[in-house]
């Protein structure tokens, strides 16, 4: 009963009749095609619209600011200065918090300052990026195979489940011991993807709604767990585990240099696995089994692929992904099993995938963007008082806006052009 | 643009024909009419004064209503809900709560004054497709317009169900209501038409009188005469490849919709179904490519059973399939051109195994094929399959399903929106694959394509083949098979004994 | 020559399946009795079991042997689950509903032989007054989902309705001294989150499952920031609101179990039971439900009758969203009275649940909201009698039904038609 949208060639033509003239010259014709509406022009007006935003929220939720507003009709002047003042401090503090903080560069250089310094916003940008381009990746596997997984922040938890287990009840050597722990977040987030692939495969049942539901099931069964014989922390009264051991911790990548440098190995996983995601969906079978059910299973199905066990087979990889993630979390930086010892790495996931426009590469980036936005919102809370809540609401508004290019355009008047946007025939209906 | 300066006149009291080829332009016409398109230029007048047709609203207001093709029915109200969507019968004031005891009353009114017989308690889902454009037209007739549009009503209709159709038109005509008939049927516009206004590529190309001959409309409506002729020689039928015996099937609602079919087809024959669609041709098709679960028979290739065989296991013992929605069913549209032309064989060898697949084992095969099936594109196919045109789409899925040595060949609308360069060359490549020895299955809501092609032809009714004749048999008594009026005698196999 | 038509009696006749979906349940019903017999037979000690209906462990109560009424609860359920085979398709409802409370009666007989002895008593009153208190706010969340969900606007946002209604609450109660304001502002708190839905789905098209995730994430980030940067700051200037008062009906609160469950309300409860009427009397009875159903099932159909289907769109997601952030209001003037980071952790969700699985029907959505507050009621009763079973367990519950009824396992859900898709003219 769905008819309603059948646009005929006549209108695509008649859409296409109101572009301009393209200009003569060469340097108009390439800002002219960097001002139509493409993925990459777009992509950058909804991160600059959600700072924008972010800048407005940060200058009425401050005192000082709203004590300018008894008087704005008579000093307009005070309330955009101090906004100004108060807007680009926070934004300096998380570029500082996330790149690079020249002052610690200016210090290392006269050896006043410890390397750690300089290196230590980009290690903590890396840091938080590993495990978002693994859990990005979940969620982008999924989508190209035409299914809409909510759940990464469940099969997350599971993977960070299996890894913790695997780290502190097996005694394995260094060395095997890391890659096994690995291998057990894989499996442990498999299993828990292969769960509504196969219900989706045999009845039909929508994926949304099981993972939704199957997120919460791992949760409640998290905080159980965690207060158990064997693995709770015998020197604790609190919900947490036991520590997983030092042979199964990522190695810390630039330990050398000081303590505070927290990137590990993660980040080396999430690269690879990466790389071999982009492969696995342009090269090797499954991949294209996965692209062709994503954007049509019907025809897929006609020709005989078997949907269902794509299905079954896309759920499982997308949630092994999830389980590596959370892996990396309690491996590298969190040790030990709490309620929320992912956080909300696997919800993050979702939108990282979003904004990767579901393409491996694309999803590292979003990742680094995302990891950069988490380490400089730390110290943008602890140097300039802004709650690190606001990355979160930036972090929404860009997906937002990549997520409805018609609204960029309309905003900054784009050009039409071809926007890869994210894919239709998704989640239409339960 | 769809449409292209365009003038209609409709008179009180007129059949009035707009005849026109699929894609002429017939149905935007009557959407700016009816308010869903909006017109860049021009205007419409009713009584001689001009209206302005913002939306439905005010076409309802202007007198005119519309029947449209795809039917707009909320499948799960009851007709007398449907009747009232809109123009609700209500009762409390601004709360409204539905009088549907009224609106029953109404949809019982309108429906014997025009003999309609239409059931306002039943639930439209549960209707027939006859009945169901019975419950448009009440719904049109209980808000009093004057000018009635039905966009190509009998393409789903029986002949029978089709002259009943007729029959209603000519009461609504007596009753003083003006009616604007839109199809491509020449026959049912000689039949009814009062007028006839006839459309090519978006022009009004000509109005013409009811007794214009057949060819005249026809070269009208086409700008040249073409006349659906394919050579070939007369078939020399080997041992049967595909065998059906008792095969019933279940529609997606799970309503019997083949209903114990008995076929065989032989190799270097053309067997063609002829019927009306939705006569249990698609779910007959899609059971023996094992799409659709068989609720009871067997059928076999080759004398191997194919029952419990996946569709690869199927495709891969040498069936080829065009099936007849391709942008649902054939192709991939966001593939490229090369990857749609492997879908069904991109993990075998040389294009791919069981892990990878190699993109220029698959680009190098797409560029002999889109020579050899000419199609149009660019030579190595990475275009996506979706940037082609119709008949272009369908060359690509018959150079994919030719491209295996093949036993069986089915093929399910194959020309359907097709443009007549395509369908020429479709249809050589049929007989072609005939004369090779191939078994091919052939579904066609075209008759003529049907008579065309096919050495023995199979009518479809109801789920049953009930009659099968040879493609020489006099357009009439097949028209009738369809309907479900058998001759006796002359009815071989397939009618059942209940 | 004489013509005859074919007549459409089936000449095919399917073999008449007697494992159909309800003996199916049926084998499955009496599987569980005969466990719950046995398992729960043996565990239970011979020690009395207790239920009053009152509000307290004291007073009256019926009694009976843990052992005892373990095994005959269980065989009840079992026979129930039997029946079903006989009786197919007739009473099926009536028997599944019988087999479960059974085989729960069996299971409370064990869990309270087993309890300490001044605990083996459960205040029925207590369960189900808690269990309508916490269905509260799933009522109030699925209903928002109705409305949107049946002109065919998919709403995963019902979580970021929640907490920015609890977030407006908070402060514009604690600022304007009135429970009253706050629930207002609720009411506008939600409608935000409902307008940033209704013109981004509507508008720009935007995918509705995307946009309702990722505006979950908007409302936690931003009533997360407004939070620390206002409410942490000066918790008594913004995020000190009062309980709203406790309205008893005279007489009717005096009754028994259902007294102090549905008669001993507040703002919430009645207007839920309100809400609940209108918005089902409203979508099967009135003009507006008629066209709402119409364009959730088939909008174009209701567009060529003159149906102003974005309007309606627009119109019934806006109303969502106030009823959404009346809702939320639940968590910061009743459960508790302060805001806090993610309160709401995840109701919204359940509330998506409760709508799914009373099948986008308002009494449905009720009825599965109802069972989900009983499970979270007797996780915390059976929290209070020491019982050894886990209650993250009987937390797991709610989804793990949602699971299942997605699944088929209890016959199909059917979204509306048209869930989800935008409408495009032409």
């Amino acid at each position: 009963m769905t008819e309603q949208t059948t646009a005929t060639a006549e209108d695509l033509a008649a859409a296409g009749a109101d572009q301009l003239p393209p200009p003569k010259t060469f340097a108009g014709r390439y800002l002219a095609t960097l001002w139509t509406a493409n993925t990459f022009t777009v992509t950058v007006l909804a991160v600059l619209l959600a700072l924008v935003i972010g800048g407005i929220l940060i200058a009425i939720s401050d005192e000082a600011v709203r004590a300018t507003f008894s008087y704005f009709f008579s000093r307009p002047s005070d309330f955009f200065s101090l906004s100004w003042d108060k807007v680009s401090d926070a934004y300096a503090q998380l570029f500082k918090g996330s790149i690079v903080d020249p002052a610690a560069v200016q210090a290392a250089v006269n050896g006043t300052g410890p390397w750690e310094r300089v290196f230590f916003p980009i290690s903590e940008t890396l840091t938080y990026a590993a495990p978002l381009a693994l859990t990005g990746l979940a969620f982008a596997v999924a989508f190209r195979g035409g299914l809409f997984n909510i759940g990464v922040q469940g099969q997350a938890i599971m993977g960070a489940v299996g890894a913790a287990i695997a780290g502190f009840l097996l005694p394995l050597p260094v060395g095997i011991h890391l890659v096994v722990a690995l291998v057990f977040g894989a499996a442990f987030g498999g299993m828990y993807g292969f769960v509504p692939g196969f219900l989706k495969a045999r009845t039909g049942a929508h994926e949304v709604i099981t993972t939704i539901m199957l997120n919460y099931v791992a949760l409640f069964f998290l905080g159980w767990l965690i207060v158990q014989k064997g693995i709770q922390d015998p020197a604790r009264s609190d919900a947490i585990s036991k520590p997983v051991d030092d042979s199964a911790q990522l190695t810390h990548l630039l330990g050398f240099l000081g303590p505070s440098l927290r990137v590990n190995l993660g980040i080396v996983v999430a690269i690879l696995v990466v790389a071999a995601i982009a492969w696995m969906l342009r090269r090797s079978t499954f991949g294209f089994e996965l692209r062709a059910v994503g954007l049509n299973p019907e025809a897929s199905r006609t020709a005989g692929i078997g949907v269902g066990s794509t299905y079954v087979l896309v759920m499982t990889v997308a949630g092994a992904l999830a389980g590596l993630g959370g892996a990396t979390i309690v491996m590298g930086t969190a040790v030990s099993l709490t309620g929320a010892v992912i956080g909300s790495v696997g919800f993050d996931g979702l939108l990282v995938g979003l904004l990767g426009r579901a393409k491996p590469w694309g999803v590292l980036f979003a990742a680094l963007l995302f990891g950069a936005l988490q380490a400089g919102g730390n110290r943008m809370q602890s140097f300039s008082g802004i709650s690190l809540e606001l990355v979160g609401v930036i972090q929404a508004l860009i997906v937002i806006f990549v997520a409805a290019p018609a609204l960029v355009k309309t905003v900054f008047r784009l050009r039409p052009a071809k926007v890869s946007g994210l894919g239709t025939g998704m989640s239409k209906g339960w | 643009m769809a449409n292209d300066d365009i003038s209609l006149t409709v008179e009180p009291g007129e059949i009035h024909a707009l005849l026109g080829e699929n894609g002429a332009g017939k149905s935007t016409l009557m959407n700016v009419l009816y308010g869903l398109l909006q017109p860049d230029e021009g205007e419409i007048l009713v009584d001689d004064k001009p209206v302005q047709i913002r939306g439905p609203r005010d076409a309802i207001a202007a007198g005119i209503g519309m029947v449209h093709q795809h039917f707009m029915l909320v499948p799960v109200f009851t007709v007398a809900e449907n009747v009232m969507l809109g123009a609700e019968q209500t009762s409390g004031g601004p709360i409204g709560f539905l009088d549907r005891r009224r609106a029953r009353k109404l949809v019982r009114e309108v429906s014997d004054r025009y003999r309609l017989a239409v059931d306002p308690d039943r639930t439209v889902e549960d209707l027939a497709v006859g009945v169901q454009q019975r419950v448009e037209i009440v719904k049109a007739l209980t808000r009093e317009v004057d000018l009635l549009i039905l966009d190509e009503p009998t393409a789903v209709l029986t002949p029978q169900e089709t002259e009943d159709l007729l029959e209603i038109m000519r009461t609504l005509k007596a009753a003083g209501k003006s009616i604007v008939f839109i199809t491509h049927k020449l026959k049912e516009v000689q039949a009814i038409a009062d007028r006839i206004t006839v459309i090519r590529r978006g022009r009004t190309v000509g109005t013409a009188p009811p007794d214009t001959s057949e060819e005249e409309l026809a070269s009208l409506m086409v700008g040249r005469s073409v006349l659906l002729r394919v050579d070939k020689g007369a078939a020399e039928p080997g041992a049967p490849v595909l065998e059906v015996a008792g095969l019933a099937v279940n529609d997606d609602r799970g309503h019997r919709a083949v209903d114990g079919v008995d076929l065989t087809v032989r190799a270097g024959e053309v067997l063609g179904i002829a019927g009306v669609q939705g006569n249990g041709q698609t779910e007959l098709i899609e059971a023996i490519m094992g799409l659709r679960p068989l609720v009871a028979g067997d059928a076999t290739l080759g004398g191997r059973p194919m029952q419990g065989l996946s569709t690869r296991e199927i495709l891969r013992a040498g069936v080829g399939y065009v099936p007849e929605d391709r942008s649902v069913d054939g192709l991939v549209k966001d593939f490229t051109v090369a990857e749609n032309l492997v879908l069904d064989i991109y993990n075998t060898e040389p294009y791919g195994t069981r892990w990878v697949v190699r993109p220029e084992a698959i680009a190098d095969s797409a560029r002999a094929r889109i020579e050899q099936f000419d199609v149009r594109t660019d030579a190595a196919g990475q275009a996506a399959v979706g940037t082609l045109s119709g008949g272009n789409q369908q060359k690509v899925i018959v150079a994919r399903e030719f491209s295996r040595p093949l036993k069986l060949f089915i093929a399910a609308q194959p020309t359907r929106g097709v443009d007549v360069g395509s369908i020429e060359f479709i249809h050589r490549q049929i007989v072609h694959e005939r004369g090779e020895g191939t078994a091919v299955l052939l579904v066609s809501s075209e008759l003529d394509e049907v008579l065309a092609l096919a050495d023995r032809v199979a009518v479809m009714y109801r789920g049953r083949v009930i009659a099968e004749v040879s493609p020489d048999t006099p357009r009439e008594e097949i028209g009738l098979l369809m309907a479900g009026v058998t001759t006796d005698g002359t009815a071989k196999d397939g009618t059942h004994d209940d | 020559m004489t013509a005859s038509t074919v007549e459409a009696a089936q000449a095919v006749v399917e073999p008449v399946r007697y494992w159909t979906r309800q003996r199916k349940v049926g084998v499955g019903l009496a599987a569980v009795g005969i466990v719950a017999a046995l398992l729960f037979g043996a565990l239970a000690t011979g020690r009395k079991a207790e239920f009053t209906l009152a509000e307290t462990i004291s007073g009256s109560a019926v009694g009976i042997n843990g052992t005892v009424g373990a095994i005959v609860f269980g065989a009840i359920a079992a026979l129930a689950g039997a029946a079903m085979l006989v009786t197919a398709r007739r009473w099926f409802g009536w028997l599944l509903g019988l087999g479960i409370v059974a085989a729960l009666i069996s299971f409370l007989c064990w869990q309270l032989s087993q309890a300490p002895d001044n605990l083996n008593t459960i205040p029925l009153g207590s369960v189900a007054r808690s269990s309508v208190t916490l269905a509260l706010p799933l009522i109030l969340g699925a209903l928002a989902g109705v409305l949107c969900e049946r002109s065919a606007v998919i709403n995963v946002a019902i979580e970021g309705q929640f907490l920015m209604g609890a977030f407006a609450a908070a402060m514009f109660a604690t600022l304007a001294g009135s429970v009253w304001v706050g629930i207002l502002a609720a009411g506008v708190g939600g409608l935000i989150i409902g307008l940033l839905l209704a013109v981004l789905a509507i508008r720009f098209l935007v995918d509705q499952v995307v946009l309702g995730v990722v505006l979950n994430v908007f409302a936690l980030g931003l009533t997360g920031f407004l939070y620390e940067q206002l409410m942490a700051k000066d918790q008594s200037k913004y995020n000190q609101p009062t309980f709203v008062p406790e309205w008893d009906i005279p007489g009717l609160s005096k009754i028994p179990l259902i007294g102090p469950a549905l008669f001993k309300g507040n703002i919430f409860l009645y207007g839920a039971i309100v809400l609940v009427i209108l918005i089902h009397v409203g979508l099967f009875y009135t003009r507006w439900g008629l066209r709402t159903r119409a364009v959730g099932e088939h909008p174009a159909a209701a567009d060529t009758l003159g149906v102003k289907v974005l309007a309606l769109r627009y119109r019934n997601v806006l109303v969502g969203g106030l009823v959404a952030g009346f809702g939320g209001a639940y968590f910061t003037l009743l459960s508790t009275t302060n805001f806090n980071k993610n309160m709401t952790s995840g109701l919204g969700f359940v509330a998506l649940a409760a709508l799914i699985f009373g099948r986008w029907s308002p009494i449905g959505a009720t009825l599965a909201a109802l069972f989900f507050g009983f499970c979270s009621a007797l996780a915390f009763s059976l929290g209070s009698i020491n019982s050894p079973i886990p209650s993250q367990f009987l937390n797991m519950l709610p989804y793990i039904a949602t699971i299942v009824a997605v699944a088929g396992l209890v016959g199909r859900v059917r979204a509306p038609a048209a869930d989800g898709t935008p409408y495009i003219k032409g």
